[in-house]
């Protein structure tokens, strides 16, 4: 178990390496002067000659890189010169929000996408099913933000339940507060993301429900529910949970539509500013956390399996 | 990522039925009968067939150049009547069937010619990835050296988030037709590399690969005669749904400001310029809104029909 853990852990650390290189070569392979580029269209040339020296622009590509990526390790992701932060400064700043809002929106996903599975698998063909296999290719068709400005005319602006947008702080003007003005961006947000769960829970639970255990548990006069519960959803939890794993990268892209709509300082709306204003340390400081985040959420996942199914072992 | 890519690549990982050869089906002519009786294919076509001619037709839909405005006609509801001023300074009566913009412009025109570049943007990322995705796949699939790096390549590719790389790319080179749609179509090529991969990796195991081996005949044929038909129906359903992420990533790209120009009609951009005063005047968002909505709904479905038909094993599972 341990030796597997470790082997799990080192696995993730190629895939790391080459995003790093791939978000350095990002900026190197454009035309132009790196250092320019980096300093962004605010920058003095000062800042461009600073910025050459520093990084070792003038030596080979490999020592650039070297620079980089040993600073990368120490936690320095670099300077953002349009915002005059450092980007982990940055990072830590706009944290915040989007952590509040992605969780929010994992957990009306789960709570709504795994029942509403597992009921269109029960009764396959029914008018659950339909409908829920309908609104989920909706869901994968209706972008973001037009459904965004589709509740916030009915809730916001007709029915007046919620704020239009902005964002309160926890500790700022209460918990409640705090939570009103995340409802909206958090449903808008779950809408992909129950699109795509409740597509996998229905497959994998129907799956399920063919086996031969599942004619024994109902032969044996178990209720319902509990046949559905205990025997087809715990069997098929493996390949949900895989979905919300891989369904994160969605939730990313969610993300910056979402800040941007609603006007949350997250990080999402950071990465927009941050190329609106071409700058370009915070944009790889951005992609490079939300891929870190990505591949981590992933590695445990994988490492979740073994509370799913005691079958497997490590 | 290694759990993503055998969820990814499983259902549509599996050999295909021995003994049946996809490129003889397609030439039965029975195939584009079970396409037609299928309703999502029907539906998802026929809409699809309707938007293009829209595209093409565009020059003769319209009802005024897009790009034309009138200050005196800002912010007209739909179906009002407004002035509009061409470039000779002349100023004539127009109705303005889905309203104006804050500038003035009419918005019906807007909305038909952005269907171009949704379609262009669509089609042209669907090719290009499948085109990078097969020749990679292919070669990740048959040259064994080439396979351990290739592969890592794309597992990074494809652990930043795809909207990421596109925003970041496009940035970085500034916003043009191609651009966009390179930056678009650059997250994707890692998913098809692993699609076709998987697939040359089961055909290679076919009796009749291994005959064609044993008689001799060179890795180039094996490759292209041999392997790449029986890739050709997973493929086709692959870039169906390619095809509509790209159009919701342009749409993203122009609305947040960062795709193509706010001059260029795009949805993406009318919706980006209408979102200021959405409170009052809705209508900016909602019709491109639906436009685009409408245009990858129907993309998907044909794409869920097709896959149904061509890739049973694979509808099978979502």
């Amino acid at each position: 178990m341990i030796s597997f853990l470790v082997k799990r852990i080192l696995s993730t650390l190629p895939v790391m390496l080459i995003v790093a290189v791939l978000v350095f070569l990002m900026l190197r392979l454009t035309p132009g002067d790196p250092a320019a580029i980096i300093a962004g269209d605010a920058a003095s040339p000062e800042n461009i000659a600073k910025i050459r020296e520093s990084f070792g622009l003038d030596r080979p590509l490999v020592v650039q890189f070297g620079i980089w990526f040993g600073n990368l390790l120490t936690g320095n992701l670099g300077e953002s010169y349009y915002f005059k932060k450092t980007v982990v400064e940055l990072i830590a700043q706009r944290i915040e929000p989007t952590v509040a809002l992605a969780g929010l929106t994992i957990l009306i996903a789960v709570a709504v996408a795994v029942p509403l599975g597992v009921l269109a698998a029960w009764r396959m063909g029914g008018w659950l099913d339909r409908a829920l296999m309908g609104f989920s290719v909706l869901g994968f068709s209706v972008p973001v933000f037009v459904f965004a400005y589709i509740i916030i005319y009915i809730v916001s602006l007709k029915l007046d339940l919620l704020p239009v947008q902005g964002y309160s702080r926890i500790g700022e003007e209460g918990f409640w507060q705090f939570l009103r003005h995340l409802i909206l961006p958090s449903i808008t947000l779950s809408v992909i993301y129950i699109a795509l769960i409740a597509r996998v829970t229905r497959a994998a639970v129907s799956e399920v429900l063919t086996e031969d255990y599942i004619r024994t548990a109902r032969a044996k006069g178990l209720p319902e529910y509990k046949v559905l519960w205990r025997h087809a959803f715990a069997n098929a939890a493996v390949p949900i949970v895989t979905v919300i794993g891989i369904g994160i990268a969605l939730l990313i892209g969610g993300v910056v539509v979402t800040e941007s709509v609603y006007g949350i300082p997250g990080l999402g709306r950071l990465t927009v500013d941050a190329v609106l204003a071409r700058d370009f340390p915070t944009i790889q400081g951005v992609i490079l956390l939300f891929s870190f985040v990505y591949v981590l959420i992933n590695l445990l996942v994988d490492l979740s399996y073994v509370l799913f199914d005691p079958r497997i072992r490590y | 990522m290694e759990n993503a890519a055998v969820i990814e690549a499983g259902p549509q990982g599996g050999a295909p039925t021995p003994g049946v050869d996809p490129v003889a089906a397609t030439k039965d002519s029975s195939l584009a009968r079970r396409l037609w009786r299928n309703w999502a294919v029907r539906i998802g076509g026929v809409v699809l067939v309707v938007l293009i001619l829209v595209a093409l037709a565009a020059p003769w839909l319209h009802t005024v150049d897009p790009t034309l405005f009138d200050a005196g006609s800002r912010d007209l509801l739909p179906g009002a009547m407004g002035e509009i001023t061409d470039l000779d300074g002349q100023t004539f009566a127009h109705k303005f069937l889905f309203g104006s913009d804050s500038f003035g412009r009419d918005i019906y025109s807007r909305v038909i010619y952005g269907t171009r570049v949704s379609l262009i943007v669509g089609l042209a990322v669907a090719a290009l990835s499948l085109l990078f995705g097969v020749l990679l796949g292919l070669a990740a699939g048959t040259l064994r050296r080439l396979d351990g790096p290739l592969m890592r390549l794309m597992d990074g590719l494809m652990a930043i988030p795809g909207i990421l790389i596109a925003i970041a790319l496009v940035a970085l080179w500034r916003a043009n037709l191609w651009t966009v749609v390179l930056a678009i179509t650059i997250p994707e090529i890692p998913r098809v590399t692993r699609l076709v991969r998987s697939l040359v990796l089961s055909i290679r195991e076919e009796p009749y690969v291994e005959a064609a081996i044993s008689l001799g005949t060179s890795t180039f044929v094996i490759m292209f005669r041999h392997i790449l038909p029986n890739t050709v129906a997973p493929l086709i359903v692959q870039g169906t749904y390619i095809c509509a992420s790209a159009m919701l990533t342009e749409a993203i790209l122009s609305f947040l400001g960062l795709g193509l120009p706010a001059d260029i009609p795009t949805w993406g951009n009318i919706m980006a310029e209408g979102r200021v005063q959405f409170n009052q005047y809705p209508h900016n968002v909602f019709f491109p809104g639906i436009f685009l909505a409408l245009t990858v709904l129907s993309v998907n479905m044909l794409g869920d029909g097709l896959r149904d038909i061509l890739d049973p094993k694979m509808s099978r599972r979502v």
